[in-house]
């Protein structure tokens, strides 16, 4: 089978964020990239897929050339091929994006049997291209799943609902985004990393599609304060431990 | 948290390694009310010990950095937080085979256990190692890692429980405070705190702490790349966090060290990528940490290759993940060295950086006896911070050197390499001139200076029996025969050698004569016009320096020492002069020139162009004189460091041009000839046996030692006096010798000629070591083609220090014969200075 993942190139997070001087982007000088990490599961969960049943696994990305490096790291972990829909690196909003993929997947050599998406990027959160792209494409999709599996023609989704489990037949070929928990994704071993040099990379120029919506400016929320304090050592600090776990209604 | 107290005597900056090591050693100096800052948490603040690779490999070419070293690795274990893993460095090539015979060397003369070995003897060690791809290995069995976090807990702990420290984590300092050009106050967002002295041991942040000051410590924040790749399926088994040898691919300039379950791949082989310490960014702008950025691929790509290549089995599994990569943030400086010693703008303010794991506890207690004592046990001149004059502290030179030396952290660096960065940033007025006559430039302390002339080519026919050919091409690198030509040109002759990169400084006052007798071993209070060479000492009476003080007047000192040495004299003698303004201090390094003038004619040649009379009745050898040369001003010293009749000639720098071209013109009917600092540096020198400061002269041996005390001590005191008389009236435990080797004919026939460093051994290869501890090794070698020998210069314990005593020098794992042609200080070429005093 042929999957598509697509994925987004964003800043590495788990630091306090700084918006640059206009407060249009995220400043990035000191921060690495990587895609969020739905992404990263679906490309281990595309992977996985192929080495079950066969056939290849192409990652997409719509960025700047510098978006090359996600590519790279997908194909380090297993994906067959590269598509780079080349940017200047601005941001674009979910409706270009998903008519820029849609071109390109009509486009493609062969068709997909599988579209991946992660559930959203880690920076926008826009929860749209995935679902854009099937309806475009006019393809069943299941947003948020945590369990994939084929049989045949069909794939079998599984995703959370309010304490239990849904679970979706798609007829195939279909779209899937996926949520953090799906898999544990691999590390990139060091012969992978080396042969995803090698691995085809498709570069193209996709026409913006106007409309859409338009970003003003990005605004971090008021800083939460995180504070530790320690309350002692050894046996004598358990009534304190007792007295707090009161205060914060753990216990009665 | 309790609260940062209003005073402290001194404030150490920084938990790391570094400022841990220091608070411990302060502590056992007896140091109180020490507090220690760091603007991260305890006990990772996130600094470069937090991602070190914590290995530690004792050998290395420099005494100084292995005497340290191994001083660090004797601490560790007291601590209990080193774990012997061994070592090996293997090589891929022929060239570093040759490096690694010459690492034996090394090794030997430092005392530390090492051995050649096969690529099969280095598989049986690292069984995953593919040996197909290396020629052989360095295996030293005292390799091992250290815990370096838990170092600095355990130091931090000590000190802690003398009562002579507080800690103050999470606290950020925002100002230094500077009065009078003295540290005065540490300003943190918590308060501020008064300190009598303050330390600053924040590694790659401290340029930004040291601006604070106004003061500056030339380092650079640098990148280093790591990976870790595991789980390994071999490594599981193995119970402890290091069970086999760490391997150095040196080829590659990689390593690759088991952690655990992983192995850890280090890099110095990417592209230099430099940082300025103000844009390392804040722990909270930090995914990882501040000093571990953002893994760069691209960079790693090659080494990742390579690495594969070596270690085939374990890295080619498909099942282990790279799974920490980071770009780890070290510091490193414009001579690769540590940064040591009190800060040239600001008092009491001290820098200790650029230290890595490996020496840090070393250099830390080394710092800590000098800022106590005024001088420490093993000697760290090489590393105080005054070496550098302006230009090498700016950031132009620092990236510059840093960037050009990056790839050489596992490099094969000749003694002799110079760099090639940054160059022309002094040259003399004679330099037009000097370019004129092909004249192959080396640089001291920035100074372009004329090794030799090219133009002096056609000396080798003439001289062509007495010069050495040196067959192989490691030894004749950055080496010429036309060094020896010129050597014997001038001792028949007459030459002119650049000497612009003096230091020179002027002490003048009412008490000078007092100052001047506090610094100097030897009797300054001297008739007008006499100059004198003496041993400057430390407290502990080891050299500072050795210098010549020239009495130009009743209250008027003239200073001349050498380039490398003048950043540091320079503090040292500011550093001492009397609080009551009584003296006063002018550097005119910048403003004199000078031009030796040496040679049998060397009297022909300067009477023909003054009218001052310069006879041996009128101007004495060790005098002084003002003369006119041309109309030009010029101070004439009657001195000479290679062993002949001459002239140190000194005038303004612009003036420097004409007596050149005057001195050059009367010249040529004498056969005058360019001489460059090969000879002067090295077989004049060593013809005559005189000690050049940190190659014989070191805070380590003294003055009775190098054989430079003389028979009287004079009444005055001077600092270094007890220790001084104390060293006479033991004696000296070892004494510097003049050995010449005997035979030159290597196993393969080809003759070798050793560059220095290299263990003096016994005939049959055992170490030498003195009654103190101190081994025996070659700190000068050059020719000496006056005596047609090759000439080393070694201390040697009293017992061997017999002239006739056959030893053998090793250099490349062989031995070669040699034999102490001297004992003590008296000149193998012309030994009653007959020349000199014609």
């Amino acid at each position: 089978m042929d999957i598509l993942v697509c994925v987004k190139r964003v800043p590495t997070t788990g630091a306090k964020i700084v918006l640059t001087e206009d407060a249009r982007a995220i400043e990035t000088r000191n921060l690495g990239f990587t895609v969020s990490p739905h992404e990263e599961c679906a490309v281990e969960e595309a992977v996985q897929l192929v080495e079950k049943h066969g056939g290849n696994v192409t990652v997409l990305t719509l960025g700047g050339s510098e978006a090359t490096q996600q590519l790279r790291d997908a194909m380090a972990v297993g994906a067959d091929k590269g598509i780079l829909l080349e940017t200047d690196g601005s941001e674009w909003e979910p409706m270009a994006t998903a008519n820029a993929i849609v071109n390109a997947i009509k486009t493609a050599e062969n068709p997909f049997d599988l579209l991946l998406f992660g559930n959203e990027a880690a920076d926008s959160g826009g929860y749209q291209v995935g679902i854009r792209v099937a309806h475009a494409l006019d393809l069943p999709c299941v947003t948020g799943v945590k369990a994939l599996e084929i049989h045949g023609d069909t794939a079998t989704a599984k995703r959370e609902a309010g304490g239990g489990f849904e679970i979706y037949e798609l007829p195939l070929p279909a779209v899937v985004t996926v949520k953090e928990g799906i898999n544990l994704p691999r590390y990139p071993s060091v012969p992978g990393r080396l042969r995803a040099k090698k691995k085809p990379l498709a570069t193209s120029t996709p026409e913006k599609m106007g409309g859409g919506l338009e970003m003003v400016r990005l605004v971090t929320p008021p800083e939460q304060s995180k504070s530790a304090e320690v309350l002692g050592e050894g046996t004598a600090v358990v009534p304190k431990i007792i007295e707090l776990l009161r205060e914060l209604k753990f216990v009665g | 948290m309790s609260d940062l107290p209003k005073k402290a005597k001194i404030v150490v900056i920084g938990a790391g390694i570094v400022g841990n090591s220091l608070v411990y050693h302060l502590a056992k100096h007896g140091w109180k009310n020490i507090v220690l800052l760091d603007k991260g948490p305890l006990p990772n603040p996130g600094g470069s010990t937090g991602h070190a690779s914590n290995f530690i490999f004792p050998v290395d070419h420099s005494k100084e950095m292995t005497m340290i070293t191994l001083d660090s690795v004797r601490q560790y274990k007291e601590l209990g937080v080193f774990t012997e893993s061994g070592g090996i460095e293997v090589a891929r090539t022929d060239e570093r085979m040759e490096e690694l015979r010459r690492r034996m060397a090394s090794a030997k003369a430092w005392g530390v256990e090492a051995k050649l070995i096969t690529p099969d003897e280095v598989e049986e060690l690292v069984p995953y190692l593919d040996k197909s791809v290396i020629k052989g290995g360095f295996y030293t069995p005292s390799v091992g890692v250290v815990d370096s976090l838990r170092a600095g807990t355990l130091m931090r702990e000590y000190a802690l429980e003398q009562g002579a420290l507080q800690v103050f984590p999470n606290t950020e300092i925002e100002d230094l405070v500077v009065k009078n050009g003295k540290i005065k106050a540490v300003k943190t967002n918590r308060g501020t705190i008064k300190a009598k002295y303050v330390m600053i041991a924040t590694g790659c942040w401290s340029p930004k702490l040291a601006e604070m000051a106004g003061a500056t410590i030339p380092l650079t924040p640098a990148v280093h790349q790591m990976i870790s790749v595991g789980p390994l399926a071999l490594l599981e088994q193995t119970s402890s966090e290091i069970e086999y040898p760490i391997v150095r691919d040196m080829d590659t300039f990689c390593y690759e060290r088991q952690n655990g379950n992983d192995m850890e791949v280090g890099s110095y082989a990417h592209r230099p990528i430099l940082m300025d310490a103000k844009e390392i960014p804040s722990i909270e702008e930090s995914a990882m940490s501040p000093t571990e950025l953002p893994f760069t691929e691209d960079d790693f790509e090659p080494q990742l290759e390579q690495a594969l290549e070596l270690m085939p089995e374990i890295l080619g599994d498909e099942k282990a993940g790279i799974r920490h990569a980071i770009n780890g943030l070290l510091s490193l400086t414009p001579d690769g060295a540590p940064i040591i010693g009190e800060t040239v703008e600001v008092k009491n303010l001290w820098s200790v950086a650029a230290i890595w794991i490996k020496e840090a506890p070393g250099f830390a207690k080394a710092a800590v006896e000098w800022f106590t004592h005024g001088a420490s046990e093993i000697d760290i001149h090489g590393t105080d911070v005054a070496r550098f004059y302006d230009y090498g502290r700016s950031t132009h030179h620092i990236n510059a050197r840093t960037s050009e030396a990056f790839n050489k952290t596992y490099g094969i660096v000749h003694p002799r390499e110079q760099y090639a960065s940054n160059r022309n940033v002094r040259v003399s007025p004679f330099y037009i001139r000097e370019v004129e006559l092909g004249a192959e430039f080396f640089e001291t302390a920035g100074w372009e200076r004329p090794q030799w002339y090219n133009s002096n080519a056609k000396l080798l026919d003439e001289y062509k029996d007495k010069v050495q050919e040196r067959p192989h091409e490691w030894d004749a690198r950055w080496w010429s025969p036309i060094i020896n030509a010129e050597h014997l040109a001038m001792r028949d002759h007459v030459a002119m050698v650049d000497l612009t990169a003096f230091a020179q400084f002027d002490v003048e006052g009412p008490g000078v004569v007092a100052y001047i007798e506090k610094m100097a071993v030897n009797k300054m209070d001297v008739p007008v016009g006499q100059g004198v060479y003496t041993p400057i000492l430390n407290p502990h009476g080891g050299f500072k320096s050795d210098l010549t003080i020239l009495r130009l007047a009743k209250n008027k000192y003239r200073i001349i020492t050498g380039g490398s040495d003048g950043g540091r004299d320079k503090k040292w003698f500011k550093d001492n002069l009397p609080k009551d303004g009584s003296v006063s201090f002018t550097d005119l390094t910048s403003a004199i020139c000078t031009v030796g003038l040496w040679g049998p004619h060397a009297r022909d040649v300067l009477q023909a162009v003054t009218a001052n009379n310069v006879s041996n009745e009128a101007f004495p050898y060790g005098t002084v004189q003002n003369l006119i040369i041309n109309g030009l001003p010029v101070t004439a010293f009657r001195i000479s460091y290679v062993g002949e009749l001459g002239w140190e000639l000194s005038t303004n720098m612009e003036h420097g041009l004409k007596l050149w071209d005057t001195l050059w013109a009367a010249g040529q009917k004498f056969g005058i000839v360019p001489v460059g600092i090969g000879v002067y540096g090295t077989t004049g020198r060593l013809e005559k046996g005189y000690r050049l400061m940190g190659h014989e002269l070191e805070g380590e041996y003294t003055p009775v030692e190098a054989g430079l005390d003389r028979r009287l001590v004079k009444k005055a005191n001077f600092i270094g006096k007890k220790a001084y008389l104390k060293a006479r009236e033991a004696g000296p435990t070892a004494v510097l010798c003049t050995l010449t080797v005997d035979d030159h004919t290597s196993a393969s026939g080809i003759k070798r000629y050793m560059n220095g460093g290299e263990p003096i051994v016994t005939p049959d290869g055992q170490r030498i070591v003195d009654g103190k501890g101190r081994p025996s090794y070659v700190t000068s070698a050059g020719a000496g083609p006056s005596v047609g020998k090759h000439l080393l210069l070694a201390y040697l314990p009293t017992e061997l220090a017999q002239e006739g005593t056959q030893l053998a020098v090793e250099y490349m794992t062989e031995l070669y014969p040699v034999t102490v042609a001297v004992a003590g200080s008296r000149p193998l070429f012309d030994p009653d200075n007959e020349r000199m005093k014609a």
